[in-house]
């Protein structure tokens, strides 16, 4: 693949993240507790992963995490926002490399990895172990949004990899 | 779906009941709200008082509310209002967090108010 197209690929890549992310503050979800979440813009990454590589991946998630921060949240959401982020990079990269866990798992994995990394966060800001009660919930949210994604994921690797050459 | 697919999701659900189940959840019902602004503790504001209690630092401004025997916040001049959207509050261990400002309001008191209540 030329550099440019390859760029240019990088770009869209960050660009739909980024939308993700906004779409999913316009779907009105009841949140019994803070920090459940969609993780649309986790498809994003799951396909660039999956179709480009862990490098690219990598990059394209801490783009969008950086220019969602500076458009929607403001600074004290970019860390909290960073260690999910790549908390959750870590578990799936190596498990997308493995041919016995489908995109699913993965997905899962970086869901409940993600919700892990943001109360971390949340403890080391706060000082006190006050947000742990949580962790049982978002665990459990964490499977359930990742099974969702990782389905939709799914379908988008498949479709790319038969009509997009990347 | 894959077998190992399977294995991860019912290993993640077991993990969270575990936690569940050895103390990671609210307790009881809690007889104080406790505000802590920057780790430090500021005040404690019993539940069954109905109270209004503004917090203004560095970090921006945040109104503490106590009704009905549970606590919340109404007001909040942070980006994302997570505190302010989050449900009123009375169970034990219970925490609403403003994370830009560094404000937690933490439900305590249960087995203190419940021993008392047993020693009348």
């Amino acid at each position: 693949m030329s550099k440019s197209r390859r760029v240019a690929y990088y770009g869209i890549f960050a660009a739909l993240a980024i939308l993700m992310g906004y779409v999913e503050t316009l779907i009105p979800i009841p949140m019994p507790v803070p920090g459940i979440k969609l993780g649309l813009s986790n498809i994003v990454v799951l396909l660039a992963l999956y179709c480009m590589g862990g490098k690219e991946g990598f990059a394209i998630s801490v783009v969008r995490v950086a220019v969602s921060a500076l458009l929607f949240r403001g600074f004290a959401g970019f860390w909290y926002s960073l260690a999910g982020a790549s908390l959750s990079f870590l578990v799936m990269l190596p498990m997308s490399k493995s041919r016995r866990i489908s995109i699913i798992g993965t997905s899962v994995a970086g869901g409940v990895a993600h919700n892990i990394g943001q109360i971390t966060v949340a403890c080391l800001v706060l000082g006190r172990g006050v947000v742990l009660y949580l962790l049982p919930v978002l665990m459990v949210s964490g499977v359930i949004t990742g099974i969702a994604i990782g389905v939709a994921a799914k379908y988008c690797v498949a479709y790319t990899d038969k009509h997009i050459d990347i | 779906m894959k077998k190992l697919d399977f294995i991860i999701i019912i290993m993640f659900l077991a993990a969270a009941g575990i936690f569940y189940f050895t103390g990671f959840r609210p307790k009881g019902e809690g007889s104080v709200a406790v505000v802590y602004i920057a780790e430090k503790e500021k005040v404690r504001l019993p539940l069954n008082d109905d109270t209004e209690k503004t917090f203004t630092t560095d970090y921006g401004t945040n109104t503490v509310v106590i009704k009905n025997g549970k606590a919340s916040i109404a007001s909040a001049d942070c980006r994302d209002k997570i505190c302010v959207n989050h449900n009123a509050i009375s169970k034990n261990g219970e925490s609403i967090i403003c994370l830009p400002h560094k404000l937690v309001v933490e439900i305590e008191g249960t087995e203190k108010s419940e021993v008392d209540a047993v020693a009348k």
